[in-house]
């Protein structure tokens, strides 16, 4: 019997694209993809359930389906998109709940994958240049967002400390850059001129959206118990991400820098959360070699995510926002899916 | 069924087939700075080093003694003495060694540098890495290269002149246990000259807590030269270096922990060591400029 599988945020862009990707996977039976709004992309077989934002009916969900996957796709870490209450109930309350139906007594559930984030780490003059799984933060979260997915980590730790028999797999995944994500980052890089903080050119670390999405499958294929950081190789500091974008730089001071980036916020131009003046400030490297020793093979460096977003941004630039390849269009494929004008092989 | 017509598979279209990119050999990196992963630029590197170099040369006129007790080749710590109100210690014996042995050396320094705005950029790519053990332990036992630490910490620079050339605690004796995990030598060096280029009057505690510095010193130097050259310029104190024998520890490396007993018992032992060369040190000088 193949997998069954549950993904989490089928709404979302992260939910949509793994449920897309994993729909390919001939091994995979069922996908069911939870939600508050409807999914964005096309999809062939997942089938979608709506349920609100703290998933208070997914033990109901997972009992019907007997799924034996959970992909937690929906773990909000861009805290400029919504309150923070909302972030809370979403992170922390909706992880709670899943995992309360996923430890339900007789429960299907053999293997979860997380999607969390490098902002675990935080981000301080007083960092590694590189942090291991293991290497505790050095300064104590003081945003939301940090607090709320440490939360959720924690939960997680339980979880698999309660029940071994079922693999958790925590994935940090650096920040996003790709030819289609849109995070606070790559809006300030499409800017006439990218902000940077006066006197300072930290160290950034990047991860490509396609390697993203090729970990998350990875880690459905394979038994990773535990936790892993996901980056491209390398870092490189935010004059050269700018140069490679082709940006001048605008600066921002380095005193009073969250009043000096507020009116770009109100100006609808990019808002600039407290977690990304720390990370634009002192830059953070996540060591990525345990994945790696794994078996994965990243297809990005850190430079070379920056430069495919970069090229993405420029034929969008020329372009216009309409993706110019051919995608997906849901009439022709049904046609050829269901017409008898087609000629199938049987 | 017709012959010469396009089969499609019933249940395999509409997938999003991703094109094959190109599968072996290292991944593209479009990388544009020198920049890398500890932030160093050699390219500001070499700058640093050609204007320092006359420094090193004229002013402090650095000399070495036992260079060939540092090793050629694998990592190694190395500790020394600190002094100077803004020390002058830790670039003179990065740049000699860069010099004479032609290796670089990795300077861990305390954090409050990457705090301040383009002096924090500067000496992260002139070669600065931040005091934290995951950084020792890549660079010593992973990149096998040299490491200089100070274990007084900022105790040894914020000592005043009275206090000179007299050793503080030695921390908790965390330098000892980041060399026994990396399984590397501990390589003393006694520097003399430093406390005399920019000694410490006294200290202005309510200053030090206004500011946020760990100590706030009052100078001859920024008294002589005003409050803001009185940041950069030394005395011209005669420099003298000398190495001691490196210290190996028969245990294992790369484990969690390490008998505390015996990490500070090491400790120790290189403390007195390193206080016996300095004092030692200054029994043959005859004269501060001079040597």
């Amino acid at each position: 019997m193949g997998r069954r599988v549950l993904v989490t945020g089928l709404g979302t862009f992260w939910g949509g694209r793994v449920a897309q990707a994993i729909e390919r996977d001939p091994d995979v039976d069922a996908i069911v993809g939870v939600d508050r709004f409807e999914p964005t992309v096309p999809l062939e077989r997942t089938e979608f359930v709506r349920a609100d934002q703290s998933y208070s009916i997914l033990a109901r969900i997972v009992q019907a389906t007997e799924v034996d996957t959970i992909l937690h796709t929906f773990l909000v870490v861009d805290s400029t998109r919504m309150s923070a209450r909302t972030m809370h109930e979403i992170n922390v309350i909706g992880t709670m709940n899943l995992l309360a139906a996923a430890s339900a007594p007789e429960t299907s559930v053999r293997h979860i994958v997380v999607k969390s984030s490098s902002l675990v780490y935080g981000a301080s003059f007083q960092d590694p240049a590189w942090f291991r799984e293991e290497t505790p933060r050095t300064k104590p979260p003081s945003t939301l967002v940090e607090r709320s997915l440490l939360e959720v980590e924690e939960y997680l730790r339980d979880f698999a400390e309660d029940n071994p028999h079922v693999t958790v797999t925590l994935l940090r995944f650096a920040n996003v850059l790709g030819t289609d994500i849109r995070t606070p980052i790559s809006k300030a890089l499409e800017l006439p001129a990218a902000p940077h903080i006066l006197g300072f050119d930290p160290l950034v670390q990047f991860v490509e959206e396609d390697d993203v999405i090729r970990c998350i499958e990875f880690a459905l294929g394979h038994e990773l118990p535990g936790i892993y950081n996901v980056a491209g190789d390398g870092r490189l500091p935010w004059s050269e991400v700018a140069a490679i974008c082709g940006k001048r730089r605008w600066p921002l001071s380095p005193v009073f820098t969250g009043y000096a980036a507020a009116p770009l916020g109100r100006l609808g131009l990019v808002d600039l959360p407290p977690e990304l003046l720390d990370l634009f400030r002192y830059g953070r490297g996540i060591d990525n070699r345990r994945l790696k020793r794994a078996g994965f093979e990243y297809r990005f460096t850190s430079a070379g995510a920056v430069e495919s977003f970069a090229n993405a941004m420029r034929l969008r630039r020329t372009v216009g926002d309409d993706q110019p390849s051919y995608r997906y269009e849901r009439d022709v494929e049904a046609f050829f899916k269901h017409s008898p004008a087609v000629v199938r092989s049987e | 069924m017709a012959s010469g017509k396009r089969v499609i598979e019933g249940d395999r279209t509409g997938t999003l087939v991703h094109l094959p990119r190109q599968a072996e050999g290292p991944l593209d990196d479009p990388r544009r700075s020198d920049v890398d992963e500890w932030g160093r630029s050699e390219r500001v590197r070499k700058l640093a080093r050609r204007l320092y170099g006359p420094i090193y040369r004229r002013w402090f006129r650095a000399e070495w003694e036992g260079l060939e007790k540092m090793p050629a080749t694998g990592g190694a710590l190395l500790v020394a003495n600190h002094a100077a109100a803004i020390p002058s210690d830790a670039p003179v014996i990065m740049h000699g060694v860069e010099e004479e042995l032609g290796r670089p050396v990795y300077g861990l320094a305390d954090h409050l540098f990457k705090s301040l705005p383009v002096i924090g950029t500067l000496w992260s790519r002139a070669g600065g890495v931040a005091a934290h053990p995951e950084n020792a332990y890549r660079l010593l036992r992973e990149q096998e290269q040299l490491v200089l630490v100070f274990p007084e910490g900022d105790k040894g620079p914020g000592k005043t002149y009275g206090e000179r050339y007299r050793l503080n605690r030695f921390g908790r004796g965390g330098f000892v246990e980041i060399a026994m995990r990396a399984g590397v030598p501990i390589v003393p060096i006694a520097v003399v000259g430093a406390e005399e280029s920019m000694p410490v009057l006294f200290r202005v505690n309510w200053l030090a807590r206004a500011t946020g510095l760990p100590y706030f010193p009052i100078t001859p130097n920024a008294l002589m030269f005003g409050p803001l050259l009185g940041l950069v310029m030394y005395f011209p104190a005669k420099f003298k270096l000398q190495v001691l024998d490196p210290v190996q520890f028969d245990v294992p490396p790369g484990q969690e922990r390490y008998s505390k007993s015996r990490i500070m018992d090491e400790s120790e032992a290189i403390r007195v060591r390193l206080q016996e060369a300095l004092f030692e040190m200054l029994r043959t000088r005859n004269s501060i400029w001079f040597g």
